[in-house]
């Protein structure tokens, strides 16, 4: 028993010395400014932002100087995997315990759902650069969120309006089946009819499947003109692939409605060759995009995805940010965000509106062939520049955070 | 060499456990600490049966998630205080236990862990397309609410003492389990089923009530879990979450009474500490070797070793058998 006590006196003295530690007063929180870069890094979406997204914010924080208002900036990373429960417990974990002010990376639209719960009521910055639902500015947008890349709105009005538009009219489409395809697929579906298509049919793989053949052949037995591919990352390529196999692309037009450059990269030209798509950032747009590429293709060795970009970019910004605010207080960061017009070689004709959507340019682009490619991250030709006003959805009334 | 001796040695430990666990959350962040609790009810829980009844369940999951998701659809809907909402969960938790237990009692061993697994997976699929989970993104935000409609568990210092007392009662109910006329009934079971059987015992009837005990306190485990987190997700009702308790009993000791807590606070403490940082990709690596040398070299687990050596060495009675 006298051990007992002895214990617990120590652990008494020892935890009122921690719980006297940190105290708040405008500047910057106990003296340095943390980002936790959160992404799936060994997962189907690792090679869209993963490990490289931390490499992009810590190349942000370098060209920023490595310090604000005099104080250190730390980078921290956690893998996700996918799963909202890991990804909610790290932020809460991050924001609680071990004094993060913003998280950025953010990749599967179920995990980013789950952190932005979290982020809100801890009132923290949320970066998201890798996600793509929709919901995040509508449906539970929140005075935190700053979605910076791309959404699935911008995704349909891009790759599937001029589809319908050339009279392609029913669609298939093979879904991810988590919020992020549900949104897109919802989303697409509404421009579809909007512009006289008809979906004939949808299949809902779950995240991460590997073998799609029973999902193509639902898609062959549709009679579809086009089979929309809603997913994403290594999901994208396995499904692309698959149908190929099958001889779907003889029969339908394959949309990937979703492609980052890295999954581009990963499959072969012959097979998407000549495919129309949008994408947020291509890094061989001008001299700006290209230098800020070179120099993560010399950090990385991986082709800069629109992921990437947009955790710099956003990086960039927030920093930004907090050096005019004059502190890391997530509300005031996030005003002075919204203030300031973000400006870089990803973010053209760029805005963040008061719900958080990062209006920028999003380009139409077609896969080159083969013969075309003069280097392995030769992949697009850029065909036509979307404003971000028409790309992006309209803004709601509830959603409007100043 | 005494029982009471042992059971006297278990209660101070116990106590002494109680304190540490109260002042804990000044030196740990208590959310860590909470989930360490809800995986060590859940681990106990588990090894009341394959511990004392030698049966290996394979679909844990399905009651740890079906907790989590009646208390979080009835926080979120009905706006439930904590404790009845985690009660519920508790009993509904409890009633599947029942349904797969009548299904699974009649057979034996490995015809067992597949039934069980089988039945797992009846629930995974249901939790996957039914609508009120939200499928693969899991169920969020569930409101911790207000225990007893007073005290606000948003505080997680509120919600750390609140865990506490339910993992203390969940683990006094095992205790007692074991330690009743019911679980010498069920060890000897454990040693010897056909001698049970010829000494008159309804060994199904007792596997049963074993099964729906160890199923109900699963749920409550899972219910704490879902306010702990604020989510619900399909991780709990999926089939690696059936074998991290195995693993977790296993490592800390089968059937030894504190077995399983240690388990669950190695298998926490290492996920915890490799999820960030470069080492994230090798998680399971790192669990499966630990297991594999686990197997290999002390087959009793941590707290099963621990009592072999003293009881070799000092003829002391360990942390209880």
């Amino acid at each position: 028993m006298k051990q007992v006590i002895k214990t617990l006196a120590a652990a008494v003295t020892l935890g009122s010395a921690l719980m006297a530690a940190p105290s708040m007063a405008g500047g910057i929180s106990d003296d340095k400014v943390r980002i936790g870069v959160l992404a799936d890094m060994g997962g189907p979406y690792g090679d869209l932002c993963g490990r490289n997204c931390v490499a992009a914010v810590e190349m942000a924080v370098e060209d920023f100087g490595g310090k604000v208002l005099g104080k250190k900036i730390d980078v921290l990373s956690a893998d996700d995997q996918n799963k909202p429960d890991f990804g909610s417990a790290k932020a809460r974990e991050w924001l609680e315990s071990e004094g993060v002010d913003a998280i950025n990376g953010l990749v599967a639209s179920s995990v980013v759902g789950a952190v932005s719960q979290v982020t809100r009521s801890n009132e923290k910055p949320t970066l998201i650069s890798g996600a793509g639902s929709n919901t995040f500015t509508t449906k539970t947008c929140s005075p935190f969120n700053a979605h910076w890349s791309y959404d699935v709105v911008a995704l349909a009005n891009g790759t599937v309006k001029p589809l319908v538009d050339s009279g392609k009219k029913k669609w298939f489409f093979i879904t991810a089946d988590y919020s992020f395809g549900h949104a897109l697929e919802k989303v697409a579906t509404g421009v579809i009819e909007s512009n006289g298509g008809k979906v004939v049919g949808a299949a809902r793989a779950p995240l991460g499947t590997n073998d799609y053949s029973s999902f193509v052949l639902q898609a062959m037995s549709s009679g579809a003109d086009v089979v929309a591919l809603a997913n994403a990352g290594k999901d994208f390529v396995n499904s692309l692939k698959g149908a190929v196999e099958f001889g779907l692309s003889e029969q339908a037009t394959l949309a990937g409605l979703l492609v980052f450059a890295s999954d581009t990269k990963a499959i072969d030209p012959s097979i998407i060759g000549n495919m129309r798509l949008t994408t947020g950032f291509y890094w061989d747009r001008d001299d700006q995009s290209r230098e800020w590429a070179k120099r993560f293709v010399d950090r990385t060795g991986a082709v800069p995805t629109m992921a990437h970009a947009g955790a710099y970019s956003s990086t960039m910004h927030y920093l930004n940010a907090v050096k005019e605010a004059g502190t890391d207080e997530g509300k005031a960061v996030m005003s002075k965000m919204k203030e300031l017009k973000p400006n870089d070689f990803f973010a053209r004709n760029a805005t963040l509106r008061s719900d958080g959507r990062m209006v920028h340019d999003m380009y139409q682009v077609r896969v080159k062939t083969d013969s075309e490619r003069k280097n392995d991250h030769d992949l697009y030709e850029i065909e036509k520049v979307i404003p971000g006003d028409q790309a992006f959805g309209a803004q709601l009334p509830e959603c409007d955070f100043k | 060499m005494t029982s009471s001796a042992s059971v006297h040695n278990i209660r101070n430990l116990g106590i002494a456990l109680i304190l540490v666990g109260l002042v804990a959350p000044l030196v740990v962040y208590p959310v860590f600490l909470m989930k360490f609790l809800c995986f060590a009810l859940f681990a106990c829980a588990f090894n009341l049966m394959l511990g004392f009844v030698g049966m290996l369940s394979f679909g844990h999951a399905a009651f740890l998630s079906t907790g989590g998701y009646v208390t979080g659809y009835l926080m979120t809907q009905v706006g439930l205080s904590t404790e009845l909402g985690v009660l519920a969960g508790t009993i509904v938790a409890g009633v599947l236990g029942f349904i797969f237990g009548k299904l699974s009692v009649k057979r034996e061993g490995i015809y067992f862990a597949m039934v069980t697994l089988a039945l797992a997976q009846l629930v995974f699929f249901f939790y996957l397309q039914a609508p009120f989970t939200g499928g693969e993104d899991g169920m969020q935000p569930i409101p911790r609410g207000e225990l007893f409609g007073l005290i606000d568990m948003k505080d997680n210092f509120n919600m750390y003492y609140f865990v506490l007392a339910v993992f203390v009662i969940g683990f006094s109910i095992i205790y007692r389990t074991i330690h009743s006329p019911f679980g010498q009934v069920l060890k000897a079971i454990r040693e010897n089923e056909p001698r049970a059987v010829s000494l008159g015992y309804n060994v199904r009837d007792y596997k049963l009530m074993a099964f729906v005990i160890s199923a109900t306190l699963a749920g409550m485990a899972g219910a704490t879990k879902a306010l702990v987190f604020e989510l619900e997700s399909l991780t709990d009702a999926h089939w690696h979450m059936s074998g991290e308790v195995v693993l977790m009993t296993l490592l800390g000791g089968m059937g030894t009474i504190f077995g399983p807590v240690v388990g669950a606070a190695i298998v926490v403490a290492i996920t915890t500490i490799f999820s960030g940082g470069q080492m994230g990709n090798y998680i399971h690596i790192i669990m499966g070797v630990i297991f594999v040398i686990c197997v290999l070299s002390f087959r009793r687990g941590v707290v099963g070793e621990f009592n072999h050596f003293m009881q070799k060495n000092f003829t002391a009675s360990g942390l209880g058998k």
